[in-house]
């Protein structure tokens, strides 16, 4: 990589942690509701992966979403107004934080069943291949989704297949308050796709550059047809689950110590400093501009209006079909009752 | 007699079935660490009080349940948390195809005496999080479904559905638990399968269950200054379903609404409605009516949201409606 994509990243990261705690400050303010997962702590996880990429490889993800939507390169603004729930939104406001999607930029979307996006990932690797082309599928997910079913089934069938998937696993060590050694038997993740005779590896999550390595090396594999692989990137994050989240369990020694290796800082000092790769002014500059471009996206949200009404019922189906309760018009129950009422 | 939150009294229905019963487990994720227990605090503190009853279990749905009919089969009687019903639909195949079916399919020689307790209801989760399957559970032979609406009724059936020795499927709306309501310091059972009436009125029955009672007697206090008395009949039970109450009252108001949040088409109220009009239809003024929930995926947006879920206004407005004869 040169100068210039290791600034990227490193602005990435800085876009993502300052993205998250203005979140954090608007979900506090209410303008943001229901759940919340802040991704502060693993930007290096998304930012490093998505580097090793083509912008035309396919990105699912779980909920907790909100970074590999920014290193995808969605524009801050529409993220937040998702966030908000308006018309500016990834999705004009009808799935929210843990739904954002592009498709235009082959982001599939945010999921939020543990497990239920595992799959979806695996049919999209397969229609790369009956398509004949060579773009590969990332799908991304916590390591407490390793212990459900669908996790097993889908790297049974896509190694069975030999599909280009890759299998991204953000080890953050807890599954909401459990721990790993609590609600896994194997504690080494990446140990897990070895019972699907799958190949896997473990990556430093913290590091931006070791996570850039593997992926592109795993991309290469499944983009020259030999098959999807696992990677576990061991991090942490630096927040609760959620906003709803005490993080009353985790002990407090653990995650200052976690805070002592923050991959932005780490990459800053041990890379860009250390090989005059950046002043810092430049830092500076970065700062000054990602706060602003942070500020741009609470003031796009706020501006941005709520859905209209009668879009409820759009959408619903890909073939329009008559409301089966209400004929297609919009308001609320006890308003058409009368009408509906009789309708048969 | 004190009062205390449908989650503290949920609780205490855990803490005396524990208590009583050594074969008693409780099981689920998040239930142990999680912010002192539970992602909705519902078993806070009792992991301490009964060391390793109360466990913390992978995300699994499928084996949490399927695990705990086992379990039950060889008589254990666990208790678990599915951390909301979004997620029971993981355990789908558990709940249908092995619990429901295990004493009937083998001839009586299996018993499955389980809990599944899970929230349902929304909160701005959007589409996968903000669903309840009442009426999809509802329509399993072999299956109890439970969904009380107050703090009391919610202890005296949890404790009665630990003691059941059949699966039952016990729904806690998420809108409910920190509401409030009386609960007596002594013990005592509520059976299951027996609906209650909330309220005495004489002008226009109202049949609902679960968070849509709290909307109903708010309905209820503002159709009374008007001085139109409703009759609201709390089912309590969804699984078997109680219909002896409301049918009584449909005799002696002639008028009837069915209030549910779910989704109209295919739902509970339907089959309420087909019942009562099946065992009262000569007694009735007017068509049955119903206020439900309208049928889309569950959007983000607040006012989206907002728009789909039938309030205290909507039962007013159907009353209002059905008084006018306008059906
Ligand atoms: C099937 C299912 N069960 C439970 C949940 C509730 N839930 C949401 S996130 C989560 C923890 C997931 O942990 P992990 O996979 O490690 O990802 P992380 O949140 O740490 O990124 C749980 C239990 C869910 N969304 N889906």
């Amino acid at each position: 990589m040169n100068r210039e994509e290791l600034v990227s990243l490193y602005r990435q990261m800085v876009l993502i942690r300052v993205f998250e705690d203005k979140s954090a400050e608007m979900y506090a303010k209410a303008k943001i509701a229901g759940f919340l997962h802040l991704y502060n702590g693993q930007e290096a996880v998304a930012v490093g992966a998505l580097s090793a990429l083509r912008q035309d490889d396919d990105l699912v993800t779980h909920y907790r979403d909100h970074g590999y939507a920014l290193a995808r390169g969605l524009a801050s603004t529409a993220v937040m107004a998702e966030l908000y729930g308006r018309v500016g939104g990834t999705t004009g406001g009808r799935g929210g934080s843990m739904h954002i999607a592009d498709i235009s930029k082959h982001y599939w979307g945010g999921y939020a069943i543990v497990g239920g996006h595992l799959p979806l990932a695996t049919g999209l690797a397969y229609a790369n291949t009956h398509h004949k082309c060579d773009r590969i599928v990332l799908c991304v997910m916590g390591e407490g989704s390793t212990n459900i079913g669908t996790f097993h089934a889908a790297l049974n069938w896509a190694q069975l297949w030999k599909l280009p998937v890759i299998f991204l696993v953000e080890n953050n060590q807890y599954a909401m308050g459990t721990a790993l050694s609590v609600h896994s038997a194997v504690t080494e993740i990446y140990k897990k796709a070895l019972a699907h005779d799958m190949h896997a590896v473990r990556a430093d999550g913290k590091d931006v550059l070791a996570m850039h390595d593997a992926v592109a090396l795993l991309a290469d594999r499944a983009r020259r047809g030999e098959g999807p692989a696992l990677l576990e990137a061991v991090t942490y994050r630096f927040r609760g689950h959620s906003m709803a989240d005490s993080d009353v369990q985790r002990p407090k020694e653990e995650i200052s110590e976690q805070k002592m290796r923050d991959p932005i800082t780490m990459f800053l000092n041990d890379v860009l400093f250390k090989q005059n790769l950046i002043t810092q002014v430049e830092v500076d500059q970065i700062q000054k501009d990602v706060e602003a471009e942070v500020e741009a996206s609470v003031a796009f949200a706020d501006a941005s209006p709520e859905p209209a009404l009668d879009t409820l019922y759009n959408d619903i189906y890909a073939d329009p079909v008559d409301n089966i309760q209400i004929n297609g018009s919009l308001i609320k129950p006890a308003t058409v009752l009368p009408r509906n009422g009789k309708h048969g | 007699m004190a009062e205390i939150t449908f989650r503290e009294a949920l609780k205490r229905a855990l803490r005396e079935e524990l208590a009583r019963d050594p074969e008693v487990v409780v099981w689920g994720e998040d239930i142990v660490a999680y912010g002192g227990g539970g992602a909705y605090a519902v078993t806070a503190g009792l992991a301490k009080e009964f060391p390793g009853r109360i466990r913390d279990t992978p995300i699994a749905e499928e084996a949490i349940v399927g695990v705990a009919i086992g379990a039950a089969m060889a008589g254990i009687r666990p208790v678990v948390e599915l951390m909301t019903i979004n997620f029971a639909l993981v355990a789908w195949d558990q709940i249908v195809n092995h619990a429901a079916k295990q004493h009937h399919m083998f001839n009586g020689a299996i018993n499955v005496p389980m809990v599944m307790r899970s929230p349902a209801g929304f909160g701005r989760t959007a589409a996968t999080h903000s669903q309840n399957f009442d009426a999809w559970l509802a329509s399993i032979p072999g299956l109890k479904v439970v969904e009380p609406a107050t703090p009391y009724d919610a202890k005296g059936l949890l404790k009665s559905a630990i003691r059941d020795n059949d699966p039952v499927f016990f729904i806690e709306h998420l809108q409910l638990y920190g509401t409030r309501g009386e609960v007596p310091d002594t013990e005592y059972l509520i059976p299951l399968g027996v609906s209650d009436r909330k309220r005495e009125g004489k002008d226009l029955t109202v049949v609902t269950w679960g968070r849509m009672l709290i909307e109903t007697m708010k309905a209820a206090k503002t159709l009374a200054a008007e001085g139109i008395e409703l009759d609201v009949i709390d089912l309590r039970t969804l699984r078997p379903l109680d219909l002896s109450l409301a049918i009584e009252s449909v005799k002696k108001t002639n008028r009837a609404i069915v209030v549910e949040e779910g989704w109209r088409s295919i739902g509970l109220g339907a089959e309420i409605v087909a019942s009562l009009q099946e065992e009262a239809f000569h007694y009735l003024d007017a068509p049955i009516a119903r206020v439900a929930g309208l049928e889309v995926p569950m959007p983000y947006a607040k006012n989206l949201e907002r728009a789909t879920l039938p309030f205290a206004e909507d039962v007013v407005a159907a009353v209002h409606a059905m008084m006018a004869n306008q059906y």
